[in-house]
């Protein structure tokens, strides 16, 4: 057994979440060293800004991801890109960030390190500080590996209000990119479904594209990003609560080859599938060409469309119109879309 | 993807569409028996687009909507002992038994795993020699050679830790009690595709002999439903009743012969009850005698408590196409997705389901459904 | 129902008469498939996949013969009553 007051421990102890030495370490290895850059005050028990002019965007959420390395990131850059995302469907300018680990009783230490190298990378490139934190440990079984928290400050700079509440009829429905990657590349690592891909998660920063939009002088009416539930789950809620009628085109989807393949050998559909780094943005019809060339130049890797409008309000529900000139109600799911033989 | 995309084809689609309506002189009821092409219609709306002359009567071709509450609580059963991991298709988990569904119990601790196949619950007892695993089999004549298969390898490699809850049952013998029904009024079926891959053609060579209709066994992708139509249309319209394969890059006429001594291998015949059906005979599967220690209700001594009767869920009449969703008295007030009644709300080839998420009754002339507070 | 999918087998790996084996291509996505129900399946065939088991061969002239009569039944049909 090893001594407690050991240094060169390699997984996280209930000691390590104590309060006393072995917690300083921990924070002094894993985060400080590698957030420091960040901004991260590790002496104080909260940071200090500066003053603001501009409106302030307040978010928070935590993640969940099984399993905490997947192809094309891990919940570290998750949970950065995650926070950036909520900040700029409001329009804001990502600022700062806060940071809350729950880790479980003997959790490796170096793949914190990776975490936290890998949420570090993510903030950097997205423009956004990571200045304070905190960090719990819980009994081994009770922790499912680590939880992140995060808390995020943006600001806006600009005069728009953007938010379901400004959704119009007839307002042009744009989707940033193909839907399903995030999903299949996590679903995917799951051993008992034993499927090969290249499939890597669309986890990105959302926060370049919709301030060069507003930059643009775009209208936004309102944003939202897809993430558990898919595209679907988000025009719903969006639907239902400006209680509007929203028409999607089945040809404005778009799916990589081995996403559909994989959706269809395991019988999801890729319209409820989970995506982390695809928005959809409802603006002024006119303003699309425009939306759609400024979303292409800086988004890397997927092609904007436009998907659908919203064709009336009053009458909440969506609805998908397909090549054979029908058309059917998307709903959402009661839970998680599962896998399926019949 | 190959073979598969071609048969999606917007063109292809319409152009069949135009053929059906133009070799129609009046209205034909067709049943389709398999949840996949039930799916298939529902969600690029053919039925709409074919109103006209073609009504679709859904029969019950959902393996999950037709698995008894009963059995589904022995699974459950197993779920909560300490030894056992029950271990289901994703499409089982979130089906109600009397009371409870997999989920419930997983939610409380009992150790339920999906899986994609029945081979890697053969994997997964290896991995832990020190459980029990259970293999819920459910499904129709597609599943049941693979649940033989994972029995047969079992035994191959002396597996002493896995067992199958069998809840397989047959088709045919289904669509004969359909097709009985007094009230039943069905011009023509389209036979489930690959059931047929595996078991062939001949059960329903004998049903439409004996039942005077066409059966034209029938693909899943869009062009396919709509071929196996218009085949069945061009039939009705010159009065024949005969058999025929739409279905024919995946139907032979002898099946899978293969696939078919699996199954006769491990399992036996015998009568059945269907949730909201009742009681069919020769319709289910039941382990052999001979592999009895990978059945799950023998090795764990469990006693099947005794099934209600048929009709005591409204389910049934939904289940046999003898009425729509919208015509249950349930439908969308005490019964839907968040709280279903039955299986065909809750299972996703559900034709409850199916309607209820595409909403299928708003777009009826029914108003009772559009009163209906919707739960979230 | 019957959730199967074609898919291209790419290697067959043979281990026994219930363990034959290979891995089966769908536009990329590889799955670890049971091929014991189709033993005579070869690599660069397309089978149907059923919950990670081949149920059947595609019959790939059957596949072309369909379609043509498709084509065939829409040249008959062009736009006249029939």
């Amino acid at each position: 057994m090893k001594n407690v007051n050991d240094k060169s421990t390699d997984v996280v102890q209930l000691a390590h979440g104590g309060g006393g030495r072995m917690m300083h370490q921990l924070i002094s290895e894993v985060f400080a060293s590698i957030f420091d850059a960040s901004g991260l005050d590790c002496s104080n028990d909260a940071a200090l800004l500066p003053g603001q002019q501009s409106r302030i965007v307040f978010t928070t959420d935590s993640y969940v991801v099984d399993p905490l390395f997947f192809p094309g990131g891990d919940i570290g850059c998750l949970a950065v890109y995650g926070t950036v995302n909520d900040l700029a469907m409001r329009g804001a300018r990502p600022a700062y960030m806060s940071v809350g680990f729950i880790v479980e009783e003997g959790f490796p230490i170096n793949d914190l390190k990776r975490i936290a190298e890998s949420m570090r990378a993510s903030a950097q490139h997205a423009g956004i500080s990571i200045v304070t934190g905190d960090t719990k440990v819980v009994d081994r079984g009770h922790g499912h590996g680590l939880f992140i928290n995060t808390a995020g400050i943006g600001f806006v700079d600009h005069d728009l209000v953007i938010g379901v509440e400004n959704v119009q009829p007839d307002d042009a429905i744009v989707l940033s990119g193909d839907i399903g990657r995030h999903g299949l590349a996590v679903m995917a690592c799951r051993q008992e479904l034993a499927l090969e891909t290249s499939i890597e998660s669309d986890c990105a920063s959302l926060a370049e594209p919709i301030l060069k939009l507003i930059d643009a002088r775009i209208d936004i009416h309102c944003l939202r990003d897809l993430t558990r539930g898919g595209l679907a789950s988000a025009l719903v809620e969006i639907s239902e609560s400006c209680r509007a009628e929203i028409v999607l085109n089945q040809a404005g989807i778009k799916v990589l080859p081995q996403v559909a393949a994989a959706c269809e050998i395991l019988g999801l559909d890729p319209l409820y599938v989970a995506n982390e780094g695809r928005f959809v943005l409802f603006l002024p019809a006119e303003q699309v060409n425009l939306a759609l060339e400024v979303i292409d130049r800086s988004c890397a890797d997927s092609k904007p469309v436009v998907a659908g409008r919203v064709s009336a309000v009053g009458n909440p529900r969506v609805i998908l119109r397909n090549e054979y000139g029908t058309e059917r109600v998307i709903d959402m799911l009661s839970g998680d879309q599962l896998p399926r033989i019949c | 993807m190959k073979f598969l995309s071609e048969y999606r084809d917007a063109g292809s689609v319409l152009k069949l569409i135009e053929l059906i309506h133009r070799n129609t002189t009046r209205d034909w009821r067709i049943m389709e028996v398999c949840g996949g092409q039930t799916n298939t219609i529902l969600r690029y709306g053919l039925d709409q687009s074919i109103r006209e002359c073609i009504t679709f009567v859904h029969g019950p071709g959902c393996p999950v909507c037709v698995t008894p509450a009963e059995t589904i609580d022995l699974a459950q059963t197993l779920a909560t002992r300490p030894d056992v991991i029950l271990c289901s298709f994703g499409d089982m988990l979130r089906v109600p038994g009397s009371k409870h569904t997999l989920l419930d119990i997983k939610s409380v601790g009992g150790d339920v795993v999906m899986l994609y196949s029945p081979l890697d619950a053969l994997r997964l007892a290896q991995e832990r020699p020190g459980r029990e695993v259970v293999f819920f089999g459910i499904g129709f004549e597609t599943t049941a050679p693979l649940t033989a298969l994972a029995i047969l390898r079992a035994r191959e490699v002396g597996l002493r830790n896995f067992s199958v809850l069998c809840a397989h049952v047959l088709i045919p013998p289904a669509v004969d009690s359909v097709m009985r029904m007094p009230s039943a009024r069905i011009d023509a079926l389209l036979a489930p595709g690959h059931v047929c891959t595996i078991s062939g053609i001949r059960a329903y060579q004998l049903l439409s002999a004996q039942h005077k209709i066409p059966i034209v066994v029938t693909g899943f992708e869009p062009v396919d439903i709509l071929q196996g139509v218009l085949q069945s249309v061009e039939m009705l319209e010159q009065d024949r009743a005969e058999m025929a394969i739409q279905y024919r890059r995946a139907v032979a006429a002898t099946g899978n012969p293969e696939a078919q001594r699996l199954a006769e291998t491990v399992f036996r015949p015998a009568d059945r009850e269907w949730r909201g059906l009742g009681m069919i005979p020769g319709s289910g599967l039941v382990i052999a005698r001979e592999f009895q220690q990978y059945d799950a209700e023998h090795r764990f001594s469990l006693e099947r408590a005794s099934i209600h009767s048929a009709h005591s869920e409204p389910c049934g009449d939904v289940l046999t196409g003898l009425a729509t969703p919208p015509e249950c008295p349930l439908f969308g007030r005490q019964c839907t997705p968040e709280h279903p009644v039955g299986a065909p709300m809750v299972s996703s080839e559900g034709t409850c389901a199916a309607y209820y998420r595409s909403q299928r009754y708003a777009a009826t002339a029914s108003t009772v459904i559009e009163d209906a507070p919707r739960t979230r | 129902m019957c959730l199967a999918v074609p898919g291209q087998i790419a290697s067959v790996k043979d281990e026994g008469r219930f363990s034959r084996s290979g891995k089966v291509s769908f536009d990329g996505v590889m799955v670890s498939v049971n091929l014991s129900c189709v033993p005579e399946a070869d690599i660069g065939d397309f089978v149907l996949v059923h919950a990670g088991v081949a149920i059947g061969r595609i019959n790939q002239d059957e596949a072309r013969r369909t379609l043509a009569l498709l084509a065939q039944a829409f040249d008959d049909n062009p736009g006249g009553k029939e």
